[in-house]
Formats: structure tokens, sequence, C-alpha cells
């Protein structure tokens, strides 16, 4: 008995390789434009920027052309995604949308709201934000409590999201909501996804700011706003069987390993072209790490193409990924040179920056989309030992 | 994860080290007692040569074939130089030099080794830490020849050998090559640091087969054993340490496979073997702590076999350039491309 998970090697199809050129002359026009700057400073969220990646045909890309999709790999997905999380173009206005609650509402919803709404995803038009955390429900998903209501022609929804990213800027939410009692025989029971229009009436947004001063996540009050019948995602009571794959997508992409890259980036810029050994050792470390997950994360992509569902694959590549770029700017300080050492040339206010950012979110890394602790757990269950 | 795959070579492989590979056969083998069966099996197979082409003597299959045998040997702890003479058999191929039965091993395996061939055909240096010389039949020697390098066949009998050991209880052994005429010589287009790099891919191979072999010990040992009226399988420490060795297990393993690739390239891409190494050698030193963590006193005897992985994991961890050797080597290929070539050189293999 072999208890190793696999993560074979992917060979990227020439098509993919020719659109990583094609990003690459897109993010380099778009930064000379001025729209966005690889250094950060103008914030990660434009629609601007995200129906221009829409109109490219680079949101929506694995899904079928009659909703607005485009039918390619999921590995020429995952160039894309890379391309612009490398270069750290602005792509929150769509990413959730495209990653997560698209690929939902593609499996799982009705005709008439795949119809309407998926093609205005892969335009690039709709932000999304995910409704799971509660402020008695966190990593224990299942005990959400908001509550959905049957009522004519609808659901009348009650009780409270939260730490619910971009919230205030999302034109739909996916909420998780309790349509009935769990039951003995299976605690996971009795929720529902659902599509919210966040302009529904009885929604109301509160900013909760996080340690960097940015307002990022919410908290979202539903106080008897309904929900058309419509909207309902799935089965009623029976959610916990359709997130499973959902994490999947979400769990082994480039976001889970690539967030403080650009320290690692600046460092090098510090560096020079003749670093001393040690600098020249502690590069050699971090990017023998990051290469590695890649690879993996794109394996996961390569299993995502062939129709498999990767969930403990992808629980590895965030817990290993999510470590790494947690860790990486308290190796990339103690590796700079000291000022006054640095070359004459070098940007310090770029590398500080870069820094700085690493260094603040540095903590969320390892928390958001599933802790660390709930990852692992995932992964013992891989390993048979619960 | 499972047993059998569609591989019929690894297959092969598998049998031969379940039925002559146990853990006995491996403490015998440190006591000096020369596994014949299992040497004899190996080479019945043809697996020793798989990478010599069949008008060289040997089985002519792919380097995909003989690095997946390459993480079965791994996983067996098999102690013999089933890894050397492949890559001798790899290295005299190179240099067009028909490939002789029995067991082979390398020399230098160092970056900074230095083996001369002089004018009257004689070889002039010492190689340290040759693995399992004293086994060998012959050395298959990287040697310079007026500056240029050259192959160099020599049989070890000829040899002056001073006896050393690995961590592993393995044959390292210093050999002294001078005033000794090899059988054949022919120039070669490898140089030094392309041997410690292809040295070095079939290592990190080697790890993540030893990994993959304590994760399976591990997971079955905290299954089996009870403590506080329960497996301790059941507790949340032992469960996150196993995850964060079956993560450790899985990077290697990518990582040594990316290696693999790369060295069936025309051109051998150093960057891959560098991030490989230096991967498979973290991976291998917090792998290793893990899996004794979760085997307590047990995995500390010698009765118990977990060390024939784990020694192994600290000796090939070492060789053909350890995590440190190769990180800086990366990194002064990082920092030649500069800051905004970094991604580029990230996203190059694929």
């Amino acid at each position: 008995m072999s208890y190793s998970f696999r993560f074979d090697p992917v060979e990227l199809p020439p098509a993919a390789k020719e659109l990583r050129k094609e990003v690459r002359a897109f993010l380099r026009e778009e930064i000379e434009a001025g729209t966005f700057s690889p250094y950060g400073g103008k914030g990660s969220f434009s629609r601007e920027f995200s129906r221009k990646v829409g109109a490219k045909g680079w949101i929506g890309m694995t899904w079928p052309k009659k909703y607005g999709g485009h039918e390619r790999s999921h590995l020429e997905r995952y160039v894309v995604i890379e391309e612009m999380l490398a270069a750290r173009a602005p792509t929150r206005a769509h990413s959730t949308a495209d990653r997560q609650s698209g690929p939902v509402i593609l499996r799982y919803g009705q005709e008439e709201i795949k119809q309407k709404i998926l093609p205005q995803i892969a335009r690039g038009e709709l932000c999304f934000c995910i409704g799971l955390s509660e402020p008695n429900s966190g990593s224990d998903v299942f005990a959400s409590s908001t509550r959905a209501t049957k009522t004519d022609g609808g659901w009348l929804v009650n009780g409270r999201k939260i730490w619910t990213s971009n919230a205030h800027q999302s034109d739909y939410m996916i909420a998780l909501l309790r349509t009935s009692p769990p039951t003995k025989e299976n605690r996971r029971h009795g929720l529902t996804q659902f599509l919210v229009d966040m302009k529904t009436p009885g929604i109301t947004t509160r900013p909760i700011i996080n340690l960097t001063g940015s307002h990022d996540f919410n908290e979202v009050v539903f106080d008897d706003a309904f929900i058309p019948d419509s909207h309902l995602i799935g089965e009623v009571d029976m959610a916990w069987k359709q997130a499973t794959d959902e994490l999947a997508y979400e769990r082994s992409g480039p976001d889970r390993w690539i967030e403080t890259f650009s320290c690692l980036v600046e460092l090098v810029r510090q560096a020079g072209e003749e670093p001393g050994e040690r600098l020249a050792e502690g590069i050699g470390r971090e990017v023998a790490h990051l290469a590695t997950l890649r690879r993996m994360s794109l394996s996961v992509a390569g299993m995502l193409q062939a129709g498999k569902t990767p969930m403990v694959e992808a629980a590895v590549v965030k817990d290993l990924g999510t470590n790494f770029e947690q860790a990486l700017p308290d190796k990339v300080r103690l590796l700079a040179p000291p000022v006054g050492d640095s070359l004459p040339d070098t940007n310090d206010d770029r590398f500080e920056q870069a820094l700085r950012y690493a260094t603040l979110i540095a903590p969320k890394l390892t928390i958001q989309g599933g802790t660390r602790e709930v990852l692992r757990g995932i992964i013992a269950r891989g390993l048979g030992l619960r | 994860m499972n047993d059998s795959t569609d591989n019929i070579i690894v297959d092969t492989a598998t049998r031969i080290f379940q039925d002559l590979c146990e853990p006995n056969t491996v403490n015998e083998a440190e006591k000096g007692i020369w596994p014949k069966a299992l040497w004899a099996a190996l080479e019945a197979s043809g697996l020793p040569l798989t990478w010599v082409p069949e008008e060289l003597g040997g089985a002519g299959a792919t380097f995909g074939d003989g690095f997946a045998v390459l993480r079965v040997a791994g996983r067996f702890a098999s102690p013999v130089p089933l890894a050397e003479t492949l890559i001798a058999g790899w290295l005299l191929t190179r240099a067009g030099i028909p490939v002789p039965n029995g067991p082979l091993t390398i020399a230098p395996i160092h970056a900074d080794g230095r083996i001369t061939l002089g004018p009257d055909g004689t070889l002039t240096g010492r190689a340290r830490r040759v693995p399992f010389a004293r086994n060998a039949g012959h050395i298959a020697v990287l040697a310079q020849r007026g500056g240029e390098p050259a192959a160099a066949l020599v049989a070890a009998a000829d040899l002056e050998i001073s006896q050393a050991t690995s961590l592993a209880g393995e044959p390292r052994d210093d050999v002294s090559f001078d005033g000794v005429t090899p059988e054949t010589v022919q120039s070669v287009s490898v140089d030094q640091s392309q041997l410690v790099a292809f040295g070095a891919a079939v290592r990190a191979q080697q790890i993540a087969g030893a990994l993959e072999k304590i994760l399976d010990q591990s997971v079955q040992y905290a299954l089996d054993r009870v403590q506080f009226g329960r497996p301790i399988a059941k507790f949340q420490a032992v469960q996150h340490n196993l995850a964060i060795l079956a993560g450790e297990v899985a990077a290697a393993s990518a990582a040594a496979d990316a290696a693999a690739d790369a060295c069936a390239m025309p051109e051998i891409a150093m960057s891959e073997i560098a991030i490989a190494k230096v991967r498979c050698g973290e991976a291998a030193g917090t792998g290793a702590a893990i899996a004794h963590q979760v085997h307590g006193a047990m995995g500390f005897t010698y009765e118990h076999s977990l060390h024939h992985a784990t020694r192994r994991l600290w000796s090939w961890r070492e060789e053909f350039g350890n995590e440190a050797v190769w990180a800086a080597q990366l990194g002064r290929m990082v920092a030649e491309r500069g800051a905004d070539g970094l991604w580029p050189f990230i996203t190059a293999g694929s």
C-alpha cells in the first residue's frame, strides 16, 4: 500500500505557450498605458481592467461557448491566471467569479440563470463574493445558521455573513444558507446554495478594516431579503455534496503560492548580478520551493483537465503553497543586504514596499479559503487517518 | 495510491526487491555481506543497464524507465550499486564504450574532483567517497586528458581502495588511480559538472523513493500503534505531522521527476537539477524527522527498518552537492537573469 499523492508532470500544449506570449504582451501594454503597476500602488480591483480581460476571452475560459465561455483547456486557463498574478494585475473584480462562482453556477445553477449570468461573468462585467463564514461559523462551515425560509415564489433570508471579501464591490454573492436543521445522522445536512443579488432590499454591507488599513472584508446583514426560486443553486439541503469540487478549483491555483512573490523579485533586484554566497543560497532555496510548487499546481490543473476532482492534492498544494508564501517575507528580510551596503542604482523603495506588503498580509495567507489546520485535516483524511 | 503500475520495468524491479531485498538483506549488507542473489536477479533482468543501448550491451530503455526503477530502489533501500551502475552505463554510453557486466560505479563524484590521464596512458589522482567502489567490478572514470574530458573504464581489481562508510552504512571508499592504465578510453562530451548534476538527479529520485517508504511506514505505524486507548493516528497532532510529511513527499517527488525529465533532454537543464536537489534534500531532513517522531523509541532501534530509509536520506542529501551548494548555484543563475527575468525563468520549463 502506498500513501503518497501523485503529481504527474504536465507538459503545456503549444497553444498554451502561445497564449502565454499573448498574455505577457497584453500585460506589458497595460502597464505601459498606466492601467496598473507591477509594483503595486493602484490597488487590485479594476472593473475597467476586468472588462478588457473579458474582451480578450480570458474569463470563463473553460466554460461552454453557449454560456459565453471559450471551451479552452484548464491548462490554458492556468497560464492566464499565473501570468496575471505574477504581474500583479488587478484581477479582483473578476477572479472570484471566474474561479469559483461561475463553475458552481455552471454545474448546479438553473438554466435561466446560467444563460443570464455566465455570459456577463465571461465579459468581465460581474463581481462575485462568497458568503460562507458567519460569526459562529468559520472553519466549521457546516455550522452556518443564516436562514433561508420558504415563502411565495422564493426565500426570505435572515442572519449575518462575515469576513466576506469584496462584498462591498460585488454584484452577486453565492451564499450558503440554512434551509433545514441538521439531522442526527448528518450534521452537514440542511444547507443550500443560493445566488444572491447584492442590490436586494434588506441586505446591508458594513466594512471591516483589516490590519493593513485596507477595506477588503465585510459584514453582510440579511433582514428579510428576498431570493427568487430561480436563484436556488442545486438541491435544497444538499449543499454539502456540492461544495467539494468547488474547493478543488479554489485551493490549488497560483494564487495560493504567489501572493508574496514580489518581495522575492525585489530581493533579486537588490542582490544584483553577482550576489555573495549567502544571498545566492538564500535566493536559490526560495526559488527551488517556488518552482516546485508551481509544478505541483500545474499538475493539479492537469488533473482538472483530465476530469478528476483532486480534492486532497489541491489541499496539499495549498498547505505547502501558503506556508511558503507566508514564510517568504521573513526569509527575504533576513537576506536583504543591510542599508548602506546596497548598490547605488537599486530601488530601495520598491523593495521596502514589497517586503512591507508581504509582511503585513502574511498572517491571512494560511487562514483564508480554508485554514492550515483544516487543510491538514483533509490531507490526514486522504491518508486514511480519520 | 496502489502498488501496480502500467510500467513493466517498474513492476519487474518491484517484484525483485520484494522478493530479495528484505530488511535483513539490508542489515547483512551493512555488515559487509554482499547480497548476491539480489544483484544476480537485477542483472538477469537487465535493470542495471537500463540506460545502455543494445549495441553497447544494454537494455536500451528510456531515461524515464531508469529513473522510475531508481525510485523503487530508493523505496527498498537496496544495498547494491544499482544507481551507480546506471550512472556508469550512461557515462560510458556517452563515450561509446561497451559496458561490462557486473556492478559498476563512477568517479570522481565531487564537483572539484580531478583525475587526469597522462600522455603515457596512465591515470593520476584520488577520488573521495566513491560509492560501492569495493563491490564494483569496474569504475567508469571521468578523466581529464589534455584539458578535455575523457571516459575511462578501469578494472577495480587494479585499484588501491581505502574503505569508508556512509551514514547509511554503505561503502563510500577512497580510491587511488595513480599509475593505473584503463581498459578503454574515449573522449566524451560530459564535463565534471554535468556528471555531478546527473548524479544529483539520480540521488533526488532515490530520496523521493525513500520518502515514499517512510510515509507508508509512518502512516501504517500510526494506525497500528495504540496509546491512551486509541491508535495514535486519531490524535490531531500526529495527523498534522503526517500531513506535513505527505506534503514533503509529494514535493520531493514532483521535483525529482522534473529533474529526471531534464536529464532526458539533449542538454541537461541545470536549473531543474538544482531545484530538485534542494527541494529533495530539504524534504529528506524534514521528512525523516517526522517519521522518527511518529515511530517513537521503536523507530530509533536498529531492529526496526525505519533507519534503512532515514539514514539513506541523510546520506543521499549530501552527495552530488547538498542543498546549500545547489541553492547557491541556483541563486546565481537567477541573479544573472535579473529580477525581471525571475518569472520567465520559473516558467521556462513549461
